[in-house]
């Protein structure tokens, strides 16, 4: 796992059923873009986060396929509808292998 | 107005001769070759997206672009200037309360960002945006 | 001039194709910073008795881009929060032979808001005048049995960030007179001197040219209110003194070293330069 990863989601913790809620989300990451070369000229490997996805009880908000044209600590944010209480599930994927998991829970009342 | 070197440079770095500096994309084909990739060679049309993007990057690391296209199933990002075209594909699901999504990107340089977006019916839709991004000085 | 206050969120976007027309003007804009739709910020108001060159102060914050501007109004924007975050876990963890954290004597973070305001400041019993650097090192070697922080390292950045953040919005008032004096005198000497190959004080560029072009750049004041600060050129959080260390390179010069007492006598003088804005830091700059 790539070192210092750590996520952030903004989400209202309340809503109304059927309501458009605006989500930001951000994580520490370096998005090495493989085009950068280190002190002695050797090209630094790329490593990115390549996919973010959100989906909401098991159905899908949004699914963003990532390149290295991505700024580094990698920013989004868009809108989702919340049709009952439930969790934001939100996943990023690394080149590296490893997963970045983030819940957040929305009540409807 | 007499434009001497002096006051040329300070236009050009603030973007006001945007004509006498409206560079060539230097990988114009390879981005055709992303988004025909993304299109499956469909013509691409015009208006239905809205891309917001800055006029003039204060930096080039991190360039804060909107894209909206209602009805869209997804929407892919290009720019022309950097060394690999494509920036990121969104793909909206059933829960997306809009085809809306902000995110922040890198450009190496003045250049077009081009947002493509796949429509319901399987048509496809453009807008572009060119962002002048300066470089150099201080930061202070 | 368009006015817009910025407080985060979608609004500033549509408001940056007006600014932009105006960009061919380096100088400050006219905007107002809100932070969390919660804390107003001065980022311009009269300059002290003490500062001759202008009338007028403006944090950096004024010089830079509705987008740049935008970065900061919200914290969740605020790429500089993540190691804010961070500072804020070691805050309560344990270090050192003493088994003591931060917060075993100073408590929750929140009881530490004004103290980055008044920073560099006199230590009597040291003798000296002292940055929150120093004094976060001196309760690590001393009080918690620590190894010291490297001054410009992640670490000890952070944790300055963490404590300028809730000081966020109280107005920088560094002390200059007493026996602080010497010191201030020394770092306004060192504000003045040309240093470099091409003989370049501050105030050439900061005094003399602020609101100019440098290259494609704005020329600020060179106010040190919103530090430690989150540049988009090395995305990362920077040290003030490390600031002065790249300002002075840039003259090609040999520069002092971060937590050198030249720097702390300088950071003391330019810090005072500021009374009276807001500690805005961990600020976001280009």
């Amino acid at each position: 796992m790539a070192e210092g990863v750590k996520p952030r989601v903004k989400v209202p913790k309340k809503a109304s059923a059927g309501e458009t809620i605006t989500i930001k989300t951000l994580i520490s990451h370096q998005m090495e873009s493989g085009q950068r070369k280190d002190d002695d000229g050797n090209v630094i490997p790329r490593s990115i986060i390549n996919r973010f996805v959100v989906d909401f009880n098991g159905e899908n908000v949004i699914d963003v396929q990532m390149e290295p044209a991505i700024s580094t600590n990698p920013f989004f944010e868009f809108e989702a509808t919340v049709p009952e209480s439930g969790d934001f599930k939100f996943t990023w994927y690394d080149d590296d292998g490893s997963v970045y998991e983030e819940t957040q829970t929305v009540t409807v009342g | 107005m007499e434009l001497n070197r002096r006051k040329m440079l300070v236009l050009g770095t603030a973007g006001a001769a945007v004509t006498a500096f409206g560079a060539l994309p230097a990988f114009a084909s390879a981005t055709e070759d992303a988004i025909a990739e993304f299109t499956g060679g469909a013509d691409v049309g015009e208006g239905g997206v809205e891309l917001t993007a800055p006029e003039i990057a204060e930096n080039g690391n991190t360039v804060p672009i909107e894209v909206s296209a209602p009805g869209a199933v997804a929407i892919s990002i290009f720019a022309d200037g950097n060394p690999t075209p494509p920036v990121a594909t969104f793909k909206f699901g059933p829960l997306a309360a809009s085809q809306f999504a902000s995110t922040r990107i890198r450009l190496a340089g003045t250049q077009n960002v081009i947002a493509v977006a796949e429509m319901e019916d399987g048509s496809f839709k453009q807008a572009s945006a060119n962002v002048k991004v300066t470089i150099g000085g201080c930061g202070g | 001039m368009t006015k817009t206050t910025v407080t985060g969120g979608r609004l500033i976007i549509a408001a940056a194709a007006s600014a932009f027309a105006l960009a061919a003007y380096a100088g400050p804009d006219e905007d107002e910073l809100v932070v969390n739709e919660d804390i107003e910020m001065v980022t311009k108001t009269d300059a002290p008795d003490h500062v001759d060159a202008f009338d007028t102060i403006y944090s950096g914050w004024r010089f830079r881009s509705d987008e740049t501007q935008a970065l900061q109004a919200d914290d969740f924007d605020n790429p500089a929060m993540l190691w804010v975050e961070q500072a804020a876990e070691v805050w309560n963890t344990a270090a050192g032979s003493e088994e003591k954290s931060c917060s075993s004597c100073h408590n929750d973070v929140d009881s530490m808001a004004g103290v980055k305001a008044v920073y560099p400041k006199w230590n009597e019993d040291a003798g000296e005048v002292r940055t929150l650097e120093m004094q976060i090192n001196d309760c690590r070697e001393n009080r918690m049995g620590a190894e010291p922080w490297k001054y410009t390292g992640g670490d000890m950045t952070n944790m300055v960030a963490l404590l300028a953040s809730v000081s966020r919005g109280m107005p920088v008032n560094v002390a200059i007179d007493g026996p602080a004096q010497s010191t201030w005198e020394q770092g306004k000497e060192i504000y003045y001197t040309r240093y470099g190959q091409l003989e370049l004080s501050c105030a050439n560029c900061h005094e003399d040219n602020y609101g100019n072009m440098i290259r494609a750049d704005h020329l600020s004041q060179g106010q040190i209110n919103g530090f430690p600060t989150y540049r988009l050129k090395n995305t990362k959080l920077n040290a003030v003194h490390a600031r002065f260390k790249g300002c002075i390179r840039d003259t090609r010069a040999h520069t002092f070293s971060p937590g050198s007492p030249e720097f702390v006598a300088l950071e003391l003088y330019v810090a005072s330069r500021g009374n009276g804005l807001s500690v805005e830091g961990p600020s976001v700059r280009n």
